[in-house]
């Protein structure tokens, strides 16, 4: 059994967070990039051009490069024949998280639900654990704002809504969402499951790299259609006007209860800092 | 298209002449407020307690920055969701608020106090913190300190880019916006 310390976990953790913070990931330039490229709308266009600007500014100024530095979340994938020792993962996290948000000079936004005091460390990181095989730990972060979060739903439809109602019920959400979300965003669809399963893999399914296919052509296919109904919609950058109004669209389906169809939309907003590191 | 220079605290003057649409530059003094500082701060006008600070005429930035590294005037400090601030504005306004800058969509009551008491919403762009930093020459926090990033400040800004979003004539760049690009999108 292989046994990592929980102070490399933390330490990771909190590296993770403070790089994410100032530097967008390639995959989110680029797609950003393209976007700019495609729109048309003069305003959509004069956002996007800010958008990249503000990446350059954050990465040579080490400036987040947004006020939300959002809620940590992690997807944690534990290998059988790996072990922590010192504290217990969850707190390891927690630890890193901790430091991160501190040391990297971001926004603490977790608060109690009811009297609204900010907890002020921004913990409690949500953390989803998978066991695997290997020994190995695979930590994947993304800092989640609360714009695009917001303006994300969950419906437990009936069977007989289909693919079609999927599809709508996702343009639906876009509709509503409008500019709130910080458009262009990411789309993460989660199909089946149960109620909160479902609005797990659509979370999860953000974290799939932009420009990467579905491997399964009927949710890919899906995916392609709603990308399109979404950039029919006119919203575009910053809600001014455009047809650059999702950069992506990623599904995730699970098996689900015989009586059920639940499916969960994950708004997340331009500024899609995502990252991992396997320890 | 130009774009039009514009001083805080605003005048009618000014105001009446905005339009949807039109990119601004705002200079001057600004105030940041959001979700729990708009509560107090409407708690004491219902209470008729003196806010800390003259409303008249000022701008509402809804922002909560992050922390400054030593050495810098803010962190980075880009807008925040309007609409969670729909309860409060009306209030606001109708006491002499003349501006708010945020991103996304308001509520008919906001709509309606712009136009009744000649106010301006502007749309600065979300994820865009670093860059509009740069706008911001100083920042003091001038009350609610406990609120940590919420607290309210004021800014001295210069150049500060925005866009009218709804103007005293009632428009909505979100909906002609959005209107005008509506199955534009060809694959």
């Amino acid at each position: 059994m292989r046994v990592i310390a929980s102070e490399e976990i933390s330490n990771a953790v909190k590296n993770l967070i403070i790089n994410s913070s100032v530097n967008l990931p390639e995959d989110t330039y680029k797609s950003l990039k393209q976007a700019f490229e495609k729109e048309i709308s003069g305003s959509g266009k004069t956002v996007l051009s800010q958008i990249l600007l503000n990446a350059e500014v954050a990465k040579t100024e080490l400036k987040p490069l947004c006020q939300d530095t959002g809620l940590a979340v992690f997807f944690v994938e534990v290998g059988k024949d790996v072990a922590v020792g010192g504290k217990n993962l969850t707190d390891a996290i927690n630890d890193g998280t901790r430091t991160g948000y501190a040391e990297g000079f971001l926004r603490k936004s977790t608060c109690d639900p009811l009297s609204r005091k900010n907890i002020g460390n921004n913990t409690p990181a949500i953390i989803h654990y998978e066991f695997t095989d290997g020994d190995k730990i695979k930590i994947m972060y993304a800092a989640k704002g609360g714009g695009s979060e917001n303006m994300s739903r969950l419906k437990m439809m009936r069977p007989s809504d289909g693919k079609d109602g999927v599809i709508d019920f996702v343009v639906e959400t876009m509709r509503e969402a409008g500019p709130n979300p910080c458009p262009p965003n990411i789309v993460g669809v989660g199909i089946g499951g149960n109620f909160e399963r479902s609005a797990i893999i659509a979370k999860k399914a953000l974290f799939r790299k932009l420009g990467v296919k579905n491997g399964d052509p009927e949710l890919a296919e899906m995916e392609s259609i709603i990308f399109e109904k979404v950039n029919n919609i006119g919203t575009g950058p910053m809600g001014f006007g455009g047809i650059c109004t999702v950069l992506g669209v990623h599904i995730i389906k699970e098996p689900c209860h015989i009586a059920s169809f639940p499916v969960a939309v994950n708004i997340e907003c331009h500024s899609h800092r995502h990252s991992e590191i396997t320890i | 298209m130009d774009k039009i220079k514009i001083t805080a605290p605003l005048s009618d003057d000014i105001i009446l002449k905005l339009k949807t649409g039109d990119e601004v530059l705002i200079s001057g003094t600004i105030y940041t407020a959001r979700d729990q500082a708009h509560f107090r701060l409407v708690k004491l006008i219902e209470d008729n307690k003196p806010l800390p600070f003259n409303l008249q005429g000022q701008i509402i930035y809804y922002v909560g920055p992050t922390p400054e590294k030593p050495g810098e005037v803010i962190g980075s400090a880009g807008p925040t969701t309007s609409y969670r601030m729909d309860k409060y504005a009306p209030i606001l306004i109708k006491n002499g608020l003349k501006g708010m800058i945020g991103k996304g969509k308001r509520s008919a009551e906001v709509k309606e106090a712009i136009k009744k008491y000649k106010a301006v919403y502007f749309g600065a762009i979300g994820g865009a913190g670093a860059l509009i930093s740069k706008a911001i020459k100083s920042s003091m926090v001038i009350a609610y300190d406990d609120l940590l990033s919420e607290a309210v400040r004021r800014l001295t800004v210069e150049d500060f880019p925005a866009i009218v979003v709804n103007d005293v004539y009632g428009g909505d760049l979100y909906e002609e916006g959005r209107q005008k690009y509506e199955n534009k999108y060809n694959k």
